[in-house]
């Protein structure tokens, strides 16, 4: 199937000479969920701003939908629907009449009953005729949102959405992205909470220094970067790792009670029964022992501080 | 969002009108003070003007001194408004970041410059009929080609509301917002004839004055209304066209280039 967003070579360099994309390829599939991480000053807003229209790029090319988002911005732009990070309202105009103002302004006729339900299934109808500025974040976090899903979108861009909302909200809005989803909306999201992307996402791209690091579904993601943690607690504490051991680069941690050893749970000899089989062997008794994938976080970190080091 | 995608329209209307729309509703909601301050400076400049020295002129280039203002008075107010109108239709959201919305939504330049600028000419031209009706509570106001003269406050109107909208790209701040029209504009039009004939002034003032675009536009403004100016209705024509085709033109190029709009 078409990829419903292809970015091909994607730059950006502001004024100040900030290179903030150095070429960005990527297609967003029809209908999925597409977490973007990445630090702060990664790139992930501008990358946004270029596929959105809000940023003029250096170089390269975005098609939406298999129009190009500046020859056919009309045809590109009607079909997105953007939410930005920053809480940007007016403050004067009563909600329902911001929303069907965005709606206009996307060049679709009003539709009274679709932004009634937009409202309810965002908890605004009972705000439809309050001000803008009366309303708390939040609720203003919501109003965004019906903003950018006022026209239909296909496409809905989420910026940091979760960023300062309450956990009410949060689930509310995570229920929304589901639904949204259904209804065949793709999605495209930035978020620092990570635990988001993971439970989220259908794909995911890591972004640093305005360049893409990996794009991976989320289980292959895990899988292939999974690394696994093996913790043993030992019945007797011991003052220093055996030397016999040097091979595992081990770890001995809690005043000598536990040995940790890192390993890839997908390579062919992952070094676990050959560990156990020769702490046998000198003597080493334990206790208990416990294994633990590491998480997207820990891949996210690994990934990006592993590359900054590099 | 389960229905297959519409075309995008060949020219947005509904984008148009949407933001036409919002303008006009940010000028409802101060009507009050729209409609008063117009009244109440007409009020006070006949006052001023018509009856203290009014009474000692009583004729300008044989029109009494009280309708020979009226043009410039509605000028001078369709020149701040306009301007101010259109500056902060588009500084606004500059400054609380809503431009992101129409940045990202299918509207062309055009269509953008003529959602801006209509609403504003639109509530300049309502403020200078306002004084035009209540200039004729003090004065009786003839205009003699009341098309011409029409045709002329909205050219004149979509001008400076042009000239308004790149000065709302161009400020970085209120402050610069107010500084174009209160040091250029108003003095300009003081100075170029609103509240006296050009003929009055001794040389070389009334040559330095041909060189003040605004009293071309005054003046022909008071052509439609007399019938007679300083200066000829076309020449005040071409420099109107002129300053109108260069906003025009600046427009054009801050939308090719993305100036101060886009990053």
């Amino acid at each position: 199937m078409q990829p419903i967003i292809s970015i091909r070579g994607l730059e950006k360099t502001y004024a100040s000479g900030h290179q903030a994309l150095k070429g960005v390829d990527l297609d967003i599939n029809r209908g999925e969920i597409f977490a973007l991480l990445g630090p702060n000053g990664a790139g992930k807003t501008t990358l946004i701003g270029a596929i959105c229209g809000l940023v003029t790029a250096t170089a390269g090319t975005v098609t939406v939908d298999g129009h190009d988002n500046v020859r056919a911005y009309r045809e590109a732009r009607s079909r997105i629907g953007l939410v930005p990070q920053e809480l940007n309202t007016d403050a004067f105009e009563p909600v329902g009449a911001t929303v069907r103002f965005s709606r206009g302004l996307f060049g679709r006729s009003p539709d009274p009953a679709l932004i009634e339900q937009l409202l309810r299934d965002l908890s605004l109808w009972d705000k439809r005729d309050a001000i803008i500025k009366e309303l708390s974040g939040g609720m203003k976090r919501r109003v965004m949102i019906a903003k950018a899903l006022s026209h239909e979108p296909e496409i809905l861009f989420l910026d940091e959405p979760t960023a300062g909302v309450d956990v009410e909200l949060r689930r509310d809005m995570w229920n929304m992205v589901r639904k949204l989803r259904e209804r065949g909306v793709t999605i495209i999201l930035t978020t620092h909470y990570i635990e988001e992307a993971e439970e989220m996402a259908d794909r995911i791209g890591v972004i640093d220094g305005g360049k893409l690091m990996l794009v991976e579904e989320k289980h292959a993601l895990m899988k292939k970067l999974g690394r696994k943690e093996l913790t043993v607690q030992l019945a007797e504490p011991l003052a220093a790792i055996p030397p016999e051991l040097a091979d595992w680069k081990l770890e001995l941690i809690a005043d000598g009670r536990e040995l940790r050893y890192v390993f890839d749970r997908h390579a062919e000899r992952t070094g676990v029964p050959s560990l156990l089989a020769r702490m046998r062997d000198l003597g080493i008794n334990f206790s208990d022992l416990n294994t633990h994938q590491s998480s997207l976080e820990e891949i996210f970190v690994g990934l990006v501080h592993g590359k900054r080091a590099a | 969002m389960n229905s297959p995608h519409l075309a995008a329209p060949r020219f947005n209307w509904q984008g148009v009108w949407a933001l036409y729309r919002f303008e006009m509703h940010r000028f409802r909601r101060t009507l009050w003070t729209g409609l008063a301050v117009p009244v109440i400076t007409t009020s006070l400049y006949f006052i001023v003007f018509g009856s203290a020295i009014g009474s000692r002129m009583t004729e300008v280039s044989g029109i009494p001194y009280g309708s020979f203002i009226v043009p410039g008075l509605m000028m001078l107010s369709l020149f701040q408004e306009s301007t101010f109108n259109g500056a902060f239709g588009i500084h606004m959201p500059r400054f609380t970041g809503t431009i992101y919305e129409l940045l990202s939504a299918p509207m062309s330049a055009f269509e953008t410059v003529l959602g801006y600028v209509g609403a504003a000419a639109t509530k300049a031209m309502l403020v200078a009929a306002i004084i035009l009706v209540t200039a004729n509570l003090f004065v009786d106001v003839q205009v003699e080609h009341p098309v011409i003269m029409l045709a002329y406050l909205v050219l004149v109107a979509c001008t400076f509301s042009l000239f308004g909208f790149v000065l709302g790209i161009w400020a970085k701040g209120f402050e610069q917002l107010q500084v174009i029209p209160l040091l250029i504009v108003t003095p300009l039009t003081f100075l170029g004839g609103a509240f006296y004939s050009l003929d009055m002034l001794p040389e070389p003032w009334r040559t330095v004055t041909l060189f003040n675009p605004i009293a071309y536009l005054i003046n022909g403004f008071r052509w439609t209304f007399f019938g007679q100016a300083d200066v000829s209705p076309l020449a005040s024509l071409a420099v109107t066209a002129a300053f109108f085709a260069i906003c025009l033109g600046t427009v054009w190029w801050i939308f090719r280039t993305g100036y101060r709009l886009k990053n």
